[in-house]
């Protein structure tokens, strides 16, 4: 293993590991609390809508895959905020839609077989140094909203109504969770791919959920159990030769099994 | 001084008519309780007087002012503080949410907020669970914590809905002997339908359903017995008391005469009850 970080891409997936890891533990952390994590699956598996057209109109795949789930999730937000009851029904809708309009613009690229397999999951052995740069400017972002607001997101998160009467804008606060986690499924789709990435999402957070007794540090605990499962899953990907994203997944799943046989115990 | 007034106020949600011409004035230092049954409009008239439910029709007038300009001197305890239990979040850090957008430190709580909140957890006598995870509050615990951030705002005005829905009786009481003691400051507004308990509590009571009726009950409290063992009323003697003005065909008169039109609320509620 150590001979492999000789290697710039090694390197690069190392530090991309890292990156967004700790920005799916934060993010996480607020989908889990918030109970969207239908929300977020959707906004992942819609946003290879995105992918489909940046391959079609020869953009950079972050740039289109960005703007596309951006744009689901503010779509999302729009619909949950009106008529919540609903909600599912909506997400699953534009969940295949977002997929399928993927699929029809790569059908419709002359020439040009994409490699759907590495998008549903992951290339992380294929990071460039721009992609880094777009992680690590994300993470920046998120941070500083995490610690600016956290109390306004802690009050929308724990009791919406409440704070809404406390004159929090609850309404700016749910868009942009849901935009940030949209942006992180996006850099997530590099690393473990838009399949795979609820997991990521999730486990992590599970974990750091029962260990926290406040949102800020299960926020920075899942960070961190979520670097650590993306670095033993690399070296499980390396040494036997395995798909990196699945094999960051079955790492965190096994974790969690252990974890909570530990956990009962106790 | 009156701190609330409603007049002629209606509100339907798509055509069917919850609110049917409601007509209430709360005046400072009451202790009222609305009574009624579920889906009666208790929950859609309190979401009114919060200026969360938009005015249709008729007005509602708070310390003076609309509703939603009134909200910092509003003090509110929601229906069920049993949801969002996993939620990793301290004792302290909910009660802090209560502070209305005051001047507020860049990053994190001001030490005053703290202080505050601190005082708030006293009254309630919580002070001690300050650092707790609320998941592990028992549910007249976590009562008590919604009602310590109800009242870091400093309200005037406390408005609780359903404040013991979920806690067994000797919790219920205990919430109850609080907001008995806050109540020398405070005009209290209590949703529920235990009338049996509350009445003994309460100053007032409006029985909605659809139409409003007021009752002043203050002055009735010496004729107040308890029976049983868990100190409920005796349902009779309650509405023997509360119907002796209006309602000359109540139950316990003794008529037994079924027959008649239930035009007064409060046999309504007794129908109900049945």
């Amino acid at each position: 293993m150590i001979e492999a970080l000789h290697f710039e891409f090694m390197q690069h997936a190392l530090l991309a590991g890292l990156l967004v890891s700790f920005a799916a533990g934060i993010i996480g952390s607020l989908i889990v609390v918030n109970r969207m994590v239908f929300l977020a699956g959707g906004i992942a598996h819609t946003s290879y809508g995105g992918i489909g057209l940046a391959v079609f109109f020869g953009l950079p795949i972050f740039l289109g895959a960005s703007l596309f789930a951006v744009g689901a999730a503010l779509l999302i937000a729009a619909l949950t905020l009106k008529t919540r009851h609903r909600m599912d029904t909506f997400i699953g809708l534009i969940w295949a839609v977002g997929m399928a309009i993927g699929v029809i613009f790569v059908d419709l690229t002359p020439g040009y077989n994409v490699d759907l397999m590495s998008y549903l999951f992951g290339s992380i052995l294929a990071v460039s140094s721009e992609d880094l740069y777009f992680m690590a400017a994300l993470l920046a972002v998120i941070l500083f909203v995490v610690t600016f607001w956290y109390r306004d997101i802690l009050a929308v998160s724990y009791d919406s109504e409440y704070a809404g009467l406390r004159g929090v804008n609850v309404k700016f606060f749910y868009t942009l969770i849901l935009i940030l986690s949209a942006l992180t499924v996006v850099i997530a789709i590099k690393v473990v791919g838009l399949i795979l990435v609820i997991a990521m999402l999730t486990i992590p957070v599970y974990i750091a959920e029962k260990l926290s007794s406040s949102l800020f540090s299960m926020m920075f605990l899942s960070g961190g159990i979520a670097t650590l499962f993306t670095l033993a899953g690399l070296w499980m990907s390396y040494t036997y030769d395995l798909t990196s994203g699945a094999s960051i997944i079955i790492v965190s799943a096994l974790s969690l099994g252990l974890f909570l046989l530990l956990h009962k115990k106790n | 001084m009156t701190v609330i007034e409603i007049k002629n106020l209606t509100f339907a949600y798509d055509k069917e008519i919850i609110l049917d011409d409601i007509n209430l004035r709360v005046e400072e230092k009451e202790f009222l309780a609305i009574i009624g049954p579920n889906g009666g409009g208790k929950s859609t008239l309190l979401k009114l007087i919060l200026g969360i439910n938009p005015l249709q029709s008729g007005s509602i007038s708070v310390l003076g002012k609309e509703p939603s300009k009134s909200l910092s001197h509003i003090g509110y305890v929601p229906q069920n503080t049993n949801v969002n239990t996993d939620f990793p979040i301290k004792v302290i850090e909910v009660v802090m949410m209560g502070h209305v957008g005051t001047k507020r430190p860049l990053f994190g709580y001001g030490k005053e907020e703290i202080l505050c909140a601190m005082g708030a957890l006293e009254q309630v006598g919580m002070q001690d669970y300050a650092q707790r995870k609320i998941g592990s509050l028992s549910g007249g615990q976590r009562q008590r914590v919604m009602i310590a951030r109800a009242l870091c705002a400093h309200p005037k005005i406390l408005i609780l809905d359903e404040p013991t829905s979920s806690i067994d009786i000797s919790g219920q009481r205990s919430i109850y002997e609080l907001l008995k003691v806050l109540n020398e400051n405070i005009t209290i507004i209590v949703v529920s339908h235990d009338i049996s308990v509350i009445l003994e509590y309460a100053t007032s009571a409006a029985h909605i359903n659809k139409t409003l009726s007021y009752h002043d009950i203050s002055d009735k409290k010496h004729t107040f017995h308890t029976h049983g063992n868990e100190g409920h009323f005796c349902e009779v003697e309650l509405l023997q008391m509360l119907g002796a003005e209006s309602c000359d065909t109540c139950p316990s008169t003794g008529s037994g005469n079924e027959s008649v039109s239930v035009t007064d609320p409060v046999e309504a509620i007794w129908r109900e009850k049945k």
